[in-house]
């Protein structure tokens, strides 16, 4: 199975166990997009899967209404880019319903899905990663997969979590990235860390696409290309970088990465949303505290530039396999 | 601005646009009794003729409204003991016992007890920040509500919400953001349709939020799908400091639906206000689908306590409607005029809700504030958190 078809098998296996799930969103009936709803509302009727109009902050208003009912309530944000309508009614509405009715009523029942993440030709308003704007609104959790096991098991577990969930799927997995996935129901935990490859000299941490530039730029640091070996030291190429998938954004997995970094005393983040005021900074901030003594090196983010998504340019935008390579060259020499 | 400044005269004193010929009945007394009313049978009485105005319905509510003594006799205590209420409140925050924000509604009492009376305790019903009379009438306290305001754990929201955000299991709360909860009361509406439960779902706002764009987009999505959601419009002829003329290119928002029918109701006669809603919860749960109602109503007070509320109006307008459309005096005069009891009798009253007012005064401010831990309880549902959160200052970090 590739990503939108696992994702199309997590929504089955929800509908299926769950009579109060509905699915809703911006042309989900017909199958989306990205064809992760595909064939849902002819198998689960259309009382169940149905098309919204195309009014964002309505949909997950509407949403967190029927989830306040006591539903399992699946919206649709057909792009990333388009969450920043609804912004109001995820920041003010979704995160604070518990603590602001002293827990009578909640919206656990929420999970908002949206493609996420560049494509390479998505431009200002179907590339960017707005992941970062939402880790300061506790009761909300955000979670993003980096494949298609990850992406049902996690998918599972953000619609039966008892808090609201913003679940990011990176797009251009959507079909790059194929899995044998199991066909049961299973769920895979929110708020843990996947450590991906053990090392002992750098903490390299990302989620979502970035993670396969990552694991590029892994390979040409043990064995680099001629056009850049003479820019990787020989020293560093046997270096052992532990490879860590944050998964979920908010809570993060604190402890397994504070772990790793006390290891390793380096630590180099990447994501593709801009450097300013990124899901980096607060992690880098959090570490720098907790691992303040143990660190050999500043924490080093390579992330997007702090400019628009540029539609010619998103390739040089995205933080790619060199630069990843050059940041963490540069940060085991420091 | 300037040139705005010098503009404004010309636009405000155009004469508003009437959909209706004649102007909506806006008086609290006006309504006449078709037989001798009784005082332990129902009896009829039949309202001003314009106590309605419509929009693409065939016919409005039944002018001829079913009544009781009790019915009256328990509206009228009630709305007497929602002033209080709210005076209490007023007191209290000039007092500095309540903080924060505190929005009341002094004089659109008709509105949360007149809606009471028709519906019954399965209907839900949602609204923004002037919330403390409906949390009463939907199954709350007093002492609740007040408690809540003093962020005192007898608060309905276990102190830790405060003024806005006060819910009951029929009530989804108030919603301090302008708008946000119409959208929320059109999902709720589309749940209880989907459990084939013959409810209706109240979604109400004020003139000032009807402007939100989110607020067209639920009327689409309820228009579209026919959901059972009465769209509520309490106008109050301001928004915050703004009246309706001078925010609204429309200010008939009963006809603000496009499609959904409009219901418009003189919100300060407290049958007119009773027969509207029965009216209303008959249509929704008729599968009729969605209705935009508009309360035409006033506030005494300003917008919130920060607000004194005269400088966008004069005070003389202020006086007029206290002394000609009030509610509670108006359903004094039904009362006295059609001999179901005597003055002396609802004076009787009216102690009694002082007296209940201060007494769940008191024991709210004997309640406890919230207890330290609790800052971190009802963040993330029980044994989901994250590791920790932050405190109130660098050292103070909660571990779960």
């Amino acid at each position: 199975m590739n990503t939108y078809q696992s994702i199309r098998d997590a929504l089955s296996h929800a509908l299926v166990r769950d009579d109060t799930a509905v699915i809703f969103g911006e042309d989900v009936a017909f199958g989306g997009v990205f064809r992760c709803t595909m064939g849902l509302a002819e198998e689960f009727g259309r009382e169940r899967v149905f098309n919204t109009p195309l009014s964002e902050q309505g949909i997950v208003g509407f949403g967190i209404g029927i989830a306040a009912m006591g539903h399992t309530s699946i919206a649709e944000i057909q792009f990333a880019d388009y969450i920043y309508p609804a912004f109001d009614q995820i920041v003010n509405e979704a995160a604070k319903f518990r603590y602001r009715s002293g827990g009578q009523y909640h919206v656990g029942g929420l999970t908002i899905r949206t493609p996420t993440m560049s494509v390479g030709h998505g431009g200002l308003y179907h590339s960017q990663s707005p992941e970062g704007f939402f880790m300061g609104a506790a009761g909300v959790k955000v979670v993003i997969p980096r494949s298609p096991i990850q992406a049902k098991g996690l998918l599972l577990a953000s619609i039966r979590d008892p808090n609201p969930v913003i679940f990011m799927e990176p797009k251009i997995l959507y079909r790059s990235a194929v899995e044998q996935v199991p066909i049961d129901d299973f769920e895979l935990p929110i708020g843990r860390a996947d450590v991906l490859i053990a090392g002992s000299d750098l903490t390299l941490l990302t989620w979502g696409t970035p993670l396969y530039h990552c694991e590029t730029a892994l390979h040409m640091l043990a064995s680099p290309p001629p056009q850049v070996s003479r820019h990787v030291p020989e020293s560093l190429r046997g270096a052992k970088v532990e490879l860590i998938d944050l998964r979920t954004i908010l809570p993060w997995d604190v402890e397994t990465v504070v772990e790793s970094v006390n290891r390793t005393g380096r630590l180099v983040i990447v994501h593709e949303a801009g450097l300013t005021a990124g899901a980096g900074a607060e992690i880098a901030a959090t570490v720098q505290k907790k691992c303040f003594l143990k660190l050999d090196a500043p924490v080093k983010r390579i992330t997007g530039w702090d400019t628009p998504v540029p539609l010619q340019y998103e390739k040089f935008y995205i933080p790619d396999a060199i630069r990843i390579l050059d940041g963490i060259v540069e940060t085991l020499i420091y | 601005m300037a040139t705005l400044a010098r503009l404004r005269p010309t636009i405000a004193r155009r004469t508003p646009f009437r959909v209706a010929a004649r102007a909506l009945q806006t008086s609290a007394d006006t309504t006449q009794p078709l037989d001798t009313p009784h005082k332990s049978e129902p009896f009829q009485v039949k309202l001003h003729e314009d106590s309605f105005h419509t929009y693409r319905l065939d016919a409005p509510p039944n002018f001829e409204v079913e009544v009781t003594k009790d019915m009256l006799m328990t509206m009228y205590k009630e709305m007497s003991t929602m002033r209080r209420m709210e005076m209490a409140a007023d007191a209290l925050y000039k007092a500095k016992l309540i903080r924060g924000f505190c929005h009341l509604a002094i004089g659109q009492e008709a509105i949360a007890v007149g809606l009471e009376h028709a519906i019954t305790k399965q209907d839900l019903v949602i609204t923004a920040y002037r919330c403390h009379p409906f949390a009463v009438m939907r199954g709350g306290t007093i002492k609740g509500v007040i408690g809540e305001l003093l962020g005192r754990q007898a608060g309905m929201s276990n102190g830790k919400g405060g003024s806005m955000h006060i819910f009951t299991p029929n009530f989804f709360g108030g919603n301090g953001i302008v708008g946000a909860q119409v959208p929320v009361g059109a999902g709720i509406a589309f749940a209880a349709k989907y459990q084939e439960k013959p409810i209706a779902t109240f979604a109400m706002y004020g003139d000032g939020a009807s402007n939100q764009g989110q607020v067209f987009e639920a009327f689409n999505m309820a228009k579209l799908w026919n959901l059972p959601c009465v769209f509520v419009c309490e106008n109050n002829k301001y928004g915050m400091g703004t009246s309706a003329e001078r925010s609204s290119s429309n200010t008939q928002y009963y006809t603000r639906g496009d499609k959904i029918p409009g219901l418009q109701v003189n919100g300060m006669d407290i049958i007119a206000v009773l027969q509207a809603c029965r009216f209303a919860k008959n249509w929704a749960v008729s599968g009729n689908g969605p209705l935009v109602m508009e309360f035409v109503t006033y506030r005494y007070g300003g917008h919130s306590m920060s607000d004194p509320g005269t400088t966008y109006r004069t005070r003389e307008e202020i006086q007029r409607m206290r002394s000609t459309q009030d509610p509670i005096r108006g359903l004094q005069h039904y009362i006295e005029e059609w001999g179901l009891a005597t003055e002396e009798e609802l004076k009787k009253l009216d102690k009694q809700a002082k007296a209940e007012v201060d007494e769940a005064v008191e024991e709210a401010k004997a309640s406890p504030e919230p207890k330290i831990e609790d800052l971190w309880t009802d963040i993330y549902y029980k044994g989901t958190e994250p590791p920790f959160m932050r405190g109130r200052e660098r050292e103070e970090v909660h571990y779960y």
